[in-house]
């Protein structure tokens, strides 16, 4: 409990001129000439329109915000025509199938192009800043996140302008989406856009967790950290289990309708009920990966505007973790009126509920911080006033909502649509515009007009509630969702003018609120003069580069409780002043104590990025039109790039040790931070794996007879083949580990000895025509037995275990082939072995899966009663 | 006053969740302006303070009342006694159907409701969206979805249940007040989602008798020569294909025509056909709420049913003349 004195060890170092270190500075002033040139060349952003091909956080991050933003403002005016057709009753503005696509893209576009990206947005641009880093720890992964985000989410809202929209609602129902009912083209863009643009989600998120617990400045501990930072750790750890459950579940989808794989069909033993349970297993945590970054954000800026310390700061973060943790717990409270079984509804009831005590401890906290400080009046403490005020509702709404009897009248009617903006808008957009306010000087130095903001507020929160809380009225009224017009006997009139009065109204603040913003931006750079008196380092004038010094932390807030930090960080008298190799680079602590463990090599500029990020848009875009030949080589480019970037990676440095301060030098190169985010992307994978299997679960236990009548598993001597086959893959992979050990006593640098490096290259390629054997034997198996996706969604979920599987085994072979390359080429060296360990990882994690795919599906049928 | 479906029902089932909802509504009000007066109260709290040049401080703070007493305690009150409202609630009989209960089987279609009341002793009778209650005595519903999700919603008798292909759900309406409510789909079915609302009529005990022992009854025979002709142009123009009119012509794509008592399904069985004109008459909407049910109205449906509800398996017959429109309309009429 370090601030339950306030006043204790905040005003004292204030008082006293005494000289601000204690202890020594990392480095020496006055530093040597050229050291700051160096390091400015080296980040030296693209000139002119070539700044597309930048890869620094500060460029990639201001172009994702605005592409966020560019989002907001087209899916706002989807929500502004539907108000219109719905202003008044009868109206046919909008013919029923183009206001079903209409509210379609604007739920789609706003939750999946505005709300995911710009959370990520946001802290790609701020978080390297607060948290003391030059760059996130992988600047090309951020960028082909953002690219293929920008092109793939342009194209798909493009669609609507061809009258190809999908029409099946943002939560994509089958069997409304199925092939029999939406033939159109419509649901495969849904299905393919927005999977794909998940993937840019979850590299995102890998990148900043990566980046939060393993870029940290020297001395900022965990218990140091930014609560924002925090946040955005709960964020990305809910995205890598949350978002594999909807790339399941859009596979599915897609599989289904393109190759008529049932999984959906109830007539041939699917159930519609799985989608939904795979949609909201990711839906609900997704709600609050929107609202925890938005808290955090909030509870960042509080203090801040307060000019006091947050009160119980260790309990918000616990809160947050709470509500991550919870937010897993109760996606089946969109299901209640689906007819799920008792325990099911208990459970997810009281979770629902409990969901709320940490949303209910952190309000508290923000209002204890605001009772203990002075609150600035500006536009953006308005904003947080008006998302606390939103937010009670929203939540209040919510726990309505969460008491089963009232949602059995409240579900899918206008009074979810209120409830649902009061928490989205309330609990995104305005904790989003305070941010705005607060840390646009950031930018180019200015902040927005304070006399247009006051407008601005007043306008968007008025507006808002008058357009959104009528709904509540409205839905009590009898209003179910997603009709498009209403009979004027229905006594919805008047609610549904006055919510289309008030959108209007929304829709003014936020234009002038763009106007503004727009004037602002195009004046001249300039110092932004720390205006609000920040606490965090993302108030340090900052560069291309950062900081010109990683600062020595010694406080959660240090730009308040160590004074004169900042012009030491200036002066370059903090850790890593220059950059010792030459180019960009990146200092890796430990997660818990950030202690200095190793500098890492970033890599620069360059268009392999945006090439494979267009790539990639291209080839699920154009395979969805049909374009077959053409999206194979989109994504073919996609792959080259890709494997260009990869191919550089690892490498020996030009220096083996590096001195980031006076007597403190750290190893150069290292792959912990790969490697982890190799574990990352694991759990992802290992996620989707087991939404499949569960898909296969459910629809095993509602089969009748299982297997089905007609289908038939491999023999178990065939199935215990195939996982030798998988585990002796993954013992090949392990002996070429061992042997490119061997030998690392001498020295690291030194080549490979010719027969030790003929061993590593022999058992990589025993691994891969082991996994190419698995992976074959296994599709004969099950063809011999006879397996027909298409004949029930029995054999359609062992089918895509089974793609599943093979997919693995693919990714096995290509790693097997990259090691083997560079191998070849004198790469592969024990010190340089990141291909290898992850090769390691992802064998071993295949090898995992088929043995619980095998369990599970050879399994069941003896265990489930006939 | 009637604050409207759910806060003024009429059904017992709405009834019994009613006060509910004003209780959350209430306490949700409560709640909210007592945390909005906190928040006025933090804001002038900090007045006192004297405004120290942006230097960070802080005045003190019983920070342990704010949090544990605000932010632990006070919600694990609230929930926890919304917990045990929500387990009353599953572990509780709600409102069950007694032995006497009328069974009326629901298939939700896109997008109508073909209903089939189950009638001791005789055939089912086939009727569609409109569903007729006796005042006083429950009808349990057993519904089924031969092609998409639907939910039936009937805000002023019971809260919705969604209907699912695959599954078959249950949901019983009981009201001791004649009246009539519209029942939307709640859940979105795609083109005609907006138009297949449910009409649910409750009758009195007497009055209900009556229209079942007119259901019971085969069509009306035409009686004016405009009428008969009206029923050539009705079999000449093939609407026979989908439309059963009993004693006059079964549909060929409809439900079979004999459907004896106690049959093992409790569902509509699966057709292709459209709803059962039988007695079209007797029902106040077309088209699943599209359209008023009277000569206009007829006209405007079979013309330009496209147009009223796109995306409906009927094609629009813009193309009839104006004596042959007028024939159907008459005939269609007389279908009491």
């Amino acid at each position: 409990m370090e601030n339950e004195l306030p006043n204790a060890g905040l005003n004292a170092p204030h008082d006293s001129a005494h000289t601000p270190a204690q202890h020594p500075l990392p480095n020496d002033l006055p530093r040597p000439p050229g050291e700051l040139q160096q390091l400015q060349a080296a980040w030296l952003p693209p000139r002119g329109w070539r700044i597309v091909s930048s890869v620094n956080n500060t460029h990639i991050g201001l172009f994702y915000i605005g592409t966020a933003l560019l989002f907001f403002v087209l899916a706002g005016v989807l929500g502004l025509l539907i108000r219109a057709q719905l202003a008044v009753p009868g109206n046919t503005l909008l013919s029923a199938a183009t206001y079903n696509q209409i509210f379609t893209m604007h739920g789609t576009v706003m939750m999946f192009l505005f709300a995911v990206p710009v959370v990520e947005a946001l802290a790609v641009y701020l978080l390297p800043s607060m948290l003391g880093a030059r760059d996130l720890p992988f600047p090309r992964l951020s960028a082909y996140a953002f690219w293929a985000y920008a092109v793939g989410g342009l194209a798909f809202f493009t669609t609507l302008f061809f009258g190809v929209a999908p029409d099946g609602g943002w939560t994509l129902y089958p069997p409304l989406t199925g092939k029999a009912h939406s033939p159109g083209l419509g649901a495969d863009f849904w299905l393919l856009g927005i999977g794909f643009i998940e993937i840019s989600a979850i590299a995102g998120a890998v990148e900043l967790i990566i980046g939060i617990l393993m870029t940290r400045a020297p001395g900022m501990t965990l218990t140091r950290m930014p609560v924002y930072a925090w946040a955005m750790l709960v964020v990305g750890v809910m995205i890598v289990f949350a978002f594999p459950s909807i790339i399941a579940g859009t596979a599915l989808l897609e599989l289904e309708r393109a190759y008529d794989w049932p999984f959906f069909i109830a007539e041939r033993g699917g159930d519609p009920l799985l989608w939904q349970h795979l949609f909201w297993f990711f839906g609900h945590p997704e709600v609050y990966i929107i609202f925890v970054p938005a808290a955090g954000l909030v509870t960042m800026l509080l203090p801040v505007l307060a000019r006091t310390p947050l009160v119980g700061e260790r309990a918000v973060v616990w809160a947050l973790v709470g509500v991550g943790v919870l937010s897993f717990a109760l996606w089946m409270h969109h299901m209640f009126t689906a007819g799920l079984g008792w325990w099911s509804v208990a459970l997810t009831s009281v979770a629902s509920l409990a969901v709320a005590v940490p949303s209910v401890l952190q309000v508290f906290a923000w209002l204890a911080t605001i009772a203990q400080g002075h609150l600035r009046r500006c536009t953006s403490a308005f904003f947080v006033l008006g998302f606390l005020a939103l937010f009670v509702i929203g939540g209040l709404t919510g726990v309505m909502t969460a008491v089963i009897a009232f949602d059995r009248q409240a579900h899918d009617s206008y009074f979810i649509v209120g409830h649902l903006h009061y928490v989205l808008i309330g609990g995104l957009v305005f904790p989003l515009f305070a941010a705005l306010y607060h840390w646009l000087p950031l930018v180019n130095g200015h902040t927005l007009s304070e006399r247009v903001g006051r407008w601005v507020f007043w306008l968007m929160f008025s507006g808002f509630n008058i357009a959104f809380f009528p709904m509540h009225i409205t839905g009590l009224s009898g209003m179910p969702r997603r009709v498009h017009t209403y009979s004027a006997e229905s006594g919805w009139a008047w609610l549904n003018a006055v919510s289309s009065a008030g959108a209007v109204v929304l829709a003014a603040g936020l234009a002038l609120c763009l106007w503004d913003l727009v004037r602002t931006l195009r004046k001249p750079e300039t110092e932004h003069g720390d205006p609000w008196r920040g606490a965090t380092l993302e108030w340090v004038p900052n560069n291309d580069y950062g900081m010109r010094s990683m600062p020595q932390i010694t406080s959660a807030r240090p730009l308040w409780d160590q004074p004169g930090l900042q012009a030491q960080i200036e002066a370059g008298a903090h850790w890593l002043p220059g950059n010792p190799t030459g180019g960009r680079e990146a200092l890796i602590t430990r997660v818990r104590d950030a202690k200095p463990v190793y500098l890492m090599a970033l890599p620069g500029d360059g268009w392999t990025p945006l090439l494979a990020a267009l790539g990639t848009a291209g080839f699920f875009l154009l395979l969805t039109v049909g374009w077959v030949a053409t999206a194979w080589a989109c994504g073919l480019t996609a792959i080259i790039c890709i494997c260009i970037w990869l191919w550089g990676l690892d490498r020996a440095s030009t220096i083996t040790h590096a001195a980031i301060g006076r007597d403190v030098s750290v190893p150069v190169g290292g792959q912990r931070h790969a490697v982890w985010a190799f574990v990352l992307v694991l759990l992802v994978d290992g996620t989707v794996f087991l939404s499949l299997l569960y898909a296969h679960l459910h629809v095993a236990m509602a089969a009748e007879v299982c297997p089905p009548p007609g289908a038939a598993l491999p023999a178990a001597g065939l199935a215990l083949a195939v996982l030798l086959l998988w585990a002796s893959a993954a013992g090949a992979v392990e002996l070429a580990s061992v042997r490119l050990h061997l030998g690392t006593g001498l020295t690291k640098h030194t080549p490979l000895q010719q027969h030790q490096a003929r061993g590593v290259q022999w058992a990589l390629l025993a691994a891969a025509l082991l996994t190419t054997a698995a992976c074959a034997l296994a599709l004969v198996a099950h063809n011999a037995a006879g397996l027909n996706p298409r004949a029930d969604a029995w054999s359609a979920t062992v089918a895509a275990l089974l793609a599943c599987a093979v997919l693995h085994g693919v990714c096995v072979v290509a790693f097997a082939a990259f090691a083997l390359a560079r191998s070849f080429c004198g790469l592969l060296l024990p010190c340089h072995r990141a291909v290898l360990d992850t090769l390691r990882l992802l064998v071993q994690a295949s090898l995992l899966q088929a043995v619980l795919a095998t369990a599970v599906v050879h399994g069941l049928p003896s265990w489930l009663p006939l | 006053m009637n604050f409207g479906p759910v806060l003024s029902p009429d059904g017992s089932a709405a009834q019994l969740d009613a006060p509910l909802a004003w209780a959350l509504m209430a306490g949700a009000a409560l709640l909210f302006a007592g945390v909005m007066a906190l928040l006025v109260y933090a804001l002038l709290r900090s007045r006192r303070l004297p405004h120290l040049h942006g230097q960070p401080h802080g005045q003190p703070l019983r920070q342990q009342r704010w949090l544990v007493g605000g932010g632990l305690v006070l919600p694990l009150l609230v929930l926890g006694a919304l917990a045990v409202v929500n387990l009353r609630h599953l572990l509780g009989p709600g409102v069950n159907a007694p032995t006497h209960s009328l069974v009326v089987g629901v298939n939700a279609k896109a997008w109508w409701w073909q209903l089939r009341v189950q009638d001791p002793g005789h055939p089912d009778l086939y009727t569609a969206n409109e569903l007729v209650l006796p005042v006083g005595r429950p009808v349990r519903l057993s519904m089924v979805s031969e092609d998409l999700i639907h939910s039936l919603w009937v805000p002023a008798l019971a809260g919705k249940v969604d209907v699912l292909p695959g599954r078959v759900q249950h949901l019983v309406l009981h009201t001791e007040k004649a009246g009539r409510w519209s029942g939307p789909c709640a859940e979105f079915c795609g083109l005609g989602h907006t138009q297949m609302v449910l009409q649910v009529v409750a009758l009195p005990a007497a009055e209900y008798a009556a229209w079942l022992h007119n259901q019971r009854l085969p069509a009306r025979t035409p009686t004016s020569a405009l009428q008969q002709r009206g029923l050539q142009h009705f079999m000449a123009l093939r609407c026979n294909a989908c439309h059963t009119v009993r004693g006059v012509a079964q549909a060929v794509l409809g439900p079979p025509a004999t459907t004896g008592p106690g049959r093992a399904s409790e569902g509509a069985e699966e057709s292709a056909g459209g709803p059962d004109l039988t007695h079209l008459a007797s029902r106040e909407f077309l088209g699943a709420g599209s359209v008023r049910n009277n000569a206009a109205g007829l006209r405007a449906w079979i013309t330009g049913v496209q147009t009223l509800k796109p995306g409906a398996r009927m094609p629009g017959y813009g193309h009839l003349d104006e004596a042959t429109l007028h024939a159907l309309v008459a005939y269609l009429q007389q279908l009491q």
